[in-house]
């Protein structure tokens, strides 16, 4: 079967732009959960979101391509062209139609389309955008990553919300299965804006609790919903054959298993997050022993947590695997988060180390979970689990190794 | 044996009539549902027409939580579910959850009910800051189209692989493309499939205007849509639904399944070129069919039928008429071509399954639907391109295509399926 290894790795977290100085502060601990002020968050419940701080879109892109991108094709089209850089590809250095473009979309460039809508109704038609007709859309990214890099293979965008950070991956091994050289995929996410905000607020799911240190605290005992994110991953992934390629490739890791399932309706049912876990593990030939890591879906909504709980102990038993959820330092991403605990995953077995849930000060003792708190614990890791849950009942599970 | 994806239920929501046989009626005949918009005042707009389905919840046996809680493409998505569903024959129920997927299309959502809500929230844009307490409960599933993944899925009780493919409008292709990718790879046995749009809000329609894509033949929208003709001045939006119940073929003849064809092969390829222009050679579409056709062991001089995209702009018709004569070579000549755009406009990411519908029914007809309004070909577009009247002609193998900002191009090969008669 063809493998599919992780050579570039963009990031931008609300804790750090590119993967060197995430690495940094995520193994620091370090919180960017903070008063929003992308937006005046004065007429609204939750104030805090986690921002990418520091990015200025002009000093990476051409002028010509900012009047054209919501925030977050910006963040993308940035973050692939760190994926690319860090993996050493040159333009020619693949076949055009050899490289895939998979992404994952939530809400699509909302902020965009806010200003697009109010032109609309508060000035008139003609005042709407020309770039309106895909500057907002769910497929943006994909498009705009094909044209900036002349990738001409195949393209696709999932989108399942928190879980659609993983399935693009997965759905980007299964091009390389098909035939292509490599895959630039993940997610980027980015909705801070009043229209988005509302949004968010009616999902019942953020927290109302606006203490930066007290709001996000999955697994604890005071969990009381999630906040809000921006930001993600974009990362290469190939075959070894087309890393070797390319003498001095850096490879941080392998991608060796993947499984999406689905929630039933019915309470009788049991969640799916366990099946796609265990379906993850069988895809990638392992047994639960021989993972060293859990980073977890980590909703931060007691029900979630509990049966996320229950699923990593039924597989791995009481206490049986270090779980953690370095998303408490930069709020749930989105389509972007998924992506990122990808990353994050294969920067752990390329680092030896562990980066620290922070905040929870208090988990809940009957979830038998080994989370690992505050600080980083270093150390050997050769395998990973990621989970992601998207609201609505998407699960996802993605299983990562050192590459040997 | 390697799995094989085959189509054993198909349920349609169209301009022109809810329902397989209405949809097939309209195509058959080769007439148009393309009018003058009945869903809002479209009067400060360039073009003010689109196919627009006539679609009553109530009568298609929606309740008031789900009429209330779903968006119009997200209702479109139920109803077609079911008729697909029973279509299929199969007990749903009775099926292992884990083993049923869903992957649907559609290119912006719930958009419709975005602007609705917007209006409210911002009184009439007069607001940066939206007001929260005009939040609607179900808002949050407006924003993210994965929700009506989630509502298919409930529909039919699926608890494998979920998710909605948005690739704008080549959605409607490649969600099933991606459906038979996991009946093939094995992650299912049953995955249902398709795409949904009800785009028809201000906001979509002036989108179109402003970068004028769209038709201004206001004053004949039933003939406003003319792809291939000269005279054609751009396309007519749509709204509509297909959902294709997709079965591993062991699957389906175990249990004696009526098969409507197979998916043969797909591909999609970026043009990394415009995100809303064509290149007029059509290099990445003739390499998407040439892959779909290799994946489907299929000659170029196996295929019957070409279903068009269609869109009713210039630049699409030479760009597709390049790309089939790059890939067929002089068989494209000989091979009958169709646009059922012209019929029921173009409903962006759902164009894509009830094309590949009305070509399954085609199969079975063994008549090729025509393009509608084509009275005065463009003599740059020298294909056969079946003006104005179905064609009876057996076919084993249909080749769809579709083309869509961002630069999206697809195909799609369908075959016909030996000894799955009903």
């Amino acid at each position: 079967m063809t493998r599919a290894v992780v050579t570039g790795i963009g990031i931008a977290s609300p804790n750090g732009l590119g993967p060197t100085a995430y690495w940094r502060a995520t193994l620091h601990g370090e919180a960017a959960i903070r008063p929003i002020t992308r937006f005046d968050s004065a007429n609204y419940w939750a104030k805090i979101a986690g921002e990418v701080p520091g990015f200025e879109a002009g000093r990476h892109l051409q002028g010509r391509l900012l009047p054209q991108t919501d925030h977050m094709t910006r963040l993308t089209l940035v973050g692939t062209d760190w994926a690319l850089r860090g993996a050493g590809v040159q333009p020619n250095d693949i076949p055009d139609t050899d490289i895939a473009v998979i992404t994952a979309a939530t809400a699509g460039g909302y902020e965009f389309g806010q200003r697009e809508l109010q032109k609309l109704w508060h000035q008139g038609p003609e005042y709407v955008s020309a770039y309106q007709s895909f500057a907002w859309f769910y497929a943006v990214n994909t498009g705009q990553i094909s044209i900036r890099h002349g990738t001409r293979g195949p393209g696709a965008v999932v989108v399942s919300e928190q879980a659609g950070g993983i399935d693009s991956i997965g759905h980007a091994r299964r091009q390389l299965r098909k035939g292509v050289q490599l895959a630039l995929t993940g997610g980027m996410d980015s909705s801070l804006c009043p229209w988005a905000w509302v949004a968010h607020q009616a999902s019942g799911c953020l927290s109302r609790n606006n203490n930066p240190k007290r709001a996000y605290l999955p697994f604890d005992r005071d969990a009381s919903g999630y906040v809000a994110g921006e930001g993600g991953a974009i990362m290469v992934v190939e075959t070894p054959e087309s890393a070797a390629g390319r003498p001095g490739t850096r490879i941080y890791g392998e991608i060796v298993g993947y499984a999406s399932t689905f929630d039933s309706k019915m309470p009788s049912r049991e969640p799916g997050l366990k099946r796609a876990a265990e379906l993850a593990l069988r895809d990638a030939g392992m047994d639960a022993s021989e993972i060293d890591v859990v980073f977890a879906d980590a909703a931060g909504i007691p029900e979630l947590d509990k049966a996320e709980a229950e699923a990593i102990k039924g597989i791995f038993g009481p206490f049986g695997v270090p779980v953690t959820a370095p998303k408490t330092m930069t709020g749930r991403l989105f389509a972007g988060g998924g992506s990122l605990d990808v990353a994050s995953a294969i920067l752990s077995i390329y680092w030896s180390a562990i980066p620290p849930t922070i905040n929870v000060e208090n988990p809940v003792p009957e979830y038998e979970i080994d989370l690992v708190m505050n600080e980083a614990r270093h150390g050997k890791v050769k395998a990973a689990l990621v989970l992601g849950r998207g609201k609505g009942g998407f699960n996802s599970a993605m299983v990562v190794r050192e590459y040997r | 044996m390697s799995r094989r994806a085959v189509i054993t239920g198909v349920g349609v929501v169209a301009p022109g009539g809810i329902g397989t046989k209405a949809y097939w009626k309209l195509l058959s005949e080769g007439r148009t549902a393309t009018r003058n918009i009945t869903h809002f005042d479209a009067s400060p707009y360039r073009s003010r027409m689109a196919g627009e389905a006539d679609f009553d919840p109530v009568r298609e046996g929606l309740t008031p939580q789900e009429i209330r809680r779903l968006d119009r493409a997200a209702q479109f998505a139920v109803v077609a579910g079911r008729e697909a569903m029973s279509d299929s024959g199969i007990e749903f129920d009775q099926l292992d959850p884990g083993r049923i997927g869903v992957s649907l299309g559609t290119a912006v959502g719930c958009t419709t009910s975005l602007e609705r809500e917007f209006i409210v929230g911002s009184d009439r844009g007069k607001y940066w800051e939206v007001d929260q307490s005009y939040a609607v409960p179900h808002l949050y599933d407006y924003f993210t189209p994965s929700s009506m993944a989630t509502e298919l899925a409930w529909t039919v009780g699926a608890e494998g692989p979920v998710s909605v493919v948005s690739t704008g409008c080549t959605s409607g292709l490649d969600s099933v493309g991606y459906a038979a990718e996991l009946i093939m790879e094995g992650s299912a046995d049953v995955v249902v499939t398709g795409g949904t749009e009800a785009p028809l809000s201000p906001i979509t329609v002036v989108c179109f205007d402003v970068i004028r894509a769209s038709s201004t033949r206001n004053d004949d929208p039933a003939t406003a849509c003319r792809p291939f003709d000269k005279t054609r001045d751009g396309l007519v939006l749509g709204e509509g639904c297909a959902i294709i119940v997709l079965e591993e073929l062991e699957h389906a003849r175990a249990r004696g399944a009526h098969i409507y064809g197979e998916i043969g092969g797909f591909a999609s390829r970026c043009n990394a070129y415009h995100m809303t222009g064509l290149h007029p050679e059509g290099i990445e579409m003739s390499d998407a069919i040439n892959i779909a056709l290799k994946q489907a062991r299929a000659d170029a001089t196996d295929v019957g039928y070409i279903n068009a995209h269609g869109s009713g702009t210039k630049q699409n018709d030479l760009h597709e008429t390049a790309a089939f004569k790059r890939s067929l070579g002089a068989h494209a000549y000989k091979t009958p071509v169709s646009g059922f755009k012209s019929m029921i406009g173009h409903s962006l990411g759902a164009i894509g399954s009830l094309e590949i519908v009305g070509s399954l029914l085609a199969f079975e007809q063994d008549l090729i639907p025509p393009t509608a309004n084509l009275h005065e070909p463009d003599p740059e577009c020298d294909l056969d391109y079946t003006p104005l009247v179905a064609r009876e002609k057996k076919v084993n193998t249909v080749l769809t295509v579709g083309s869509g900002f961002g630069g999206f191009q697809s195909a799609m090969v369908l075959k016909k399926v030996e000894g799955a008669g009903r």
